[in-house]
């Protein structure tokens, strides 16, 4: 179906994404590498978050192809198949930028939920030992991500009791829940000091030690530039830039269009 | 005296308490940063200052006056302006309606001038002015956010995380607009910010809050100097 080389886990070809008279996405090609942090950077409204909905089946592209492939040579056109299959048989997994949690259950229960793919059939026997392991296993797999990410002594709390970073936090372990091979994050880092920045590095990090590969939105060049494998810069919702970070830092029409110049801030204290 | 004095305040949700007999002052014309991990009660503060949630214990002065009871739009027509963590913008109004809302508590006398200084500082808004406010990018509906807080040309700007999802460039434009609006018309800014950094550097004075209490007090460079808060907030640059 593509032509990629065998390492590429995702492909982007000819996107195009138009709402009305405004196209958001123009043409975007770009390729993730299987076992990398790839980072999507750009200005405020380049379309980096609609590549993101593309990619993850909230938006039908206008134009253009989007292929996952697996370890195995499975390939799958994530611009064709349903919203819910993209999760469940792509394997692809993602956060917001804007947390959406479910507010009113707790912690353990938010990825609980994200397993009911694993839970729903066994629920036909509810009660029976198939159920109860099914749901052992759930229980287990949120209780060892929870631990994870320091707040198993949280989990029985309302998901929107937790400050701010935690809750980030259960929305990269509800996602996790899912064993994705590509995990999708938008801004991850947004809202988080520099301390927990680095914390979400090493989390992320972990992640693709793990064998997931990452998709990151970011504004925070500390985590974008530390821990990423491959930079794509978008602006108007074209490709400028796509590199590994420090050609991309040192790209002439990043700094103009996004980063600005290198003042004191950035490089003290 | 001080324009904004908050002394002995205690507030909290229900059983979890946020904050914990928090004294803080902003002097007029004065930038005050307020940094701290991620739950310390930051936005809890200003959503106090605000009326909302009402302080359990303590009292709120503005210009001398006691505020902490009062419902919230009457605080608002005191001047004082909040520009919210998570943006809040109306999705379903257009751009220019968000920011003539924004105006509504302001003198009607500067509004053109207001506008075009807000189109100024952030181009993208006057280029989208007849979207709908929902279909801007995160980053723009942040931007959107502190226009419309900057609308009503408040006396005193309570900005929370204003730097959220904004590009680097977009970072720096908007805290060189605050140094400015401060230097030239005197503006009053209480700012949370995760970028401590960033937030020092721009504040005459900030506060460290640490799980609701304020554990450290001074100008920003010298809690910049101090190893407690580059240890804590600032990584490990």
């Amino acid at each position: 179906m593509n032509a990629a080389p065998p390492d590429t886990i995702l492909a982007v070809e000819g996107l195009t994404m138009r709402f009305g008279g405004l196209t958001a996405v123009d043409g975007l090609s770009f390729a993730a590498r299987r076992g990398e942090i790839t980072a999507v950077i750009g200005p405020n409204g380049a379309g980096k978050t609609t590549v993101f909905n593309c990619v993850t089946g909230f938006y039908r592209p206008t134009e253009g192809s989007i292929t996952c492939a697996h370890a195995d040579g499975t390939a799958y056109r994530l611009d064709q198949l349903p919203g819910h299959r993209i999760n469940s048989t792509a394997r692809v997994a993602r956060t917001f930028q804007n947390i959406r949690l479910f507010p009113g259950m707790t912690v353990l229960e938010n990825l609980l939920v994200a397993q009911h793919r694993v839970l729903a059939p066994a629920a036909r026997m509810v009660g029976l030992p198939g159920y109860r392991a099914a749901e052992k296993a759930a229980i287990d797999r949120a209780a060892a991500w929870l631990q994870r990410i320091g707040l198993i002594d949280r989990a029985d709390v309302a998901a929107a009791a937790l400050p701010y970073g935690a809750q980030r936090r259960v929305e990269i372990a509800r996602a996790m829940c899912t064993d994705p091979v590509l995990l999708c994050l938008d801004e991850p880092a947004a809202g988080l000091n520099p301390r927990e920045s680095e914390e979400l590095n090493a989390l992320l990090l972990e992640i693709r030690q793990g064998g997931t590969s990452l998709l990151l939105i970011e504004h925070d060049m500390s985590v974008v530039m530390r821990i990423s494998d491959h930079i794509v810069v978008l602006d108007y919702g074209k490709r400028i830039a796509d590199g590994p970070p420090a050609a991309v830092q040192a790209d002439p029409h990043v700094i103009a269009a996004y980063l600005g110049e290198e003042d004191a801030e950035v490089a003290a204290p | 005296m001080s324009m904004l004095r908050i002394e002995g305040v205690t507030a909290a949700y229900g059983a979890i308490v946020a904050l914990r007999s928090v004294d803080l002052h902003v002097d007029h014309g004065e930038i005050v940063a307020l940094i701290g991990a991620n739950g310390a009660g930051k936005s809890t503060l200003m959503m106090t200052i605000c009326g909302q949630p009402r302080p359990r214990e303590g009292r709120i002065l503005y210009d001398g006056r006691e505020i902490s009871g009062l419902p919230t739009h009457q605080i608002m027509r005191m001047g004082i302006a909040q520009s919210p963590e998570g943006r809040r913008i109306f999705p379903r109004m257009a751009v220019l309606e968000n920011l003539k809302l924004g105006a509504e508590l302001g003198d009607p006398a500067h509004y053109e001038e207001d506008l075009a200084r807000i189109f100024r500082m952030f181009p993208v808004l006057e280029r989208r002015q007849g979207q709908r406010g929902g279909t801007l990018s995160g980053g723009e509906q942040q931007m959107l956010a502190i226009g419309r807080a900057l609308m009503s040309r408040p006396r005193l700007l309570l900005l929370d995380e204003p730097s959220l999802g904004l590009a680097p460039l977009v970072v720096k434009a908007i805290f060189s607009a605050i140094r400015e609006l401060n230097a030239q018309t005197g503006l009053t800014v209480l700012l949370v910010e995760q970028n401590a950094w960033h937030a020092l550097r721009l504040a005459h004075r900030g506060y460290v809050l640490v799980n609701g209490r304020i554990t450290m007090e001074g100008t920003g460079a010298e809690l910049l100097a101090r190893p407690e808060v580059r240890q804590a907030y600032l990584g490990g640059h």
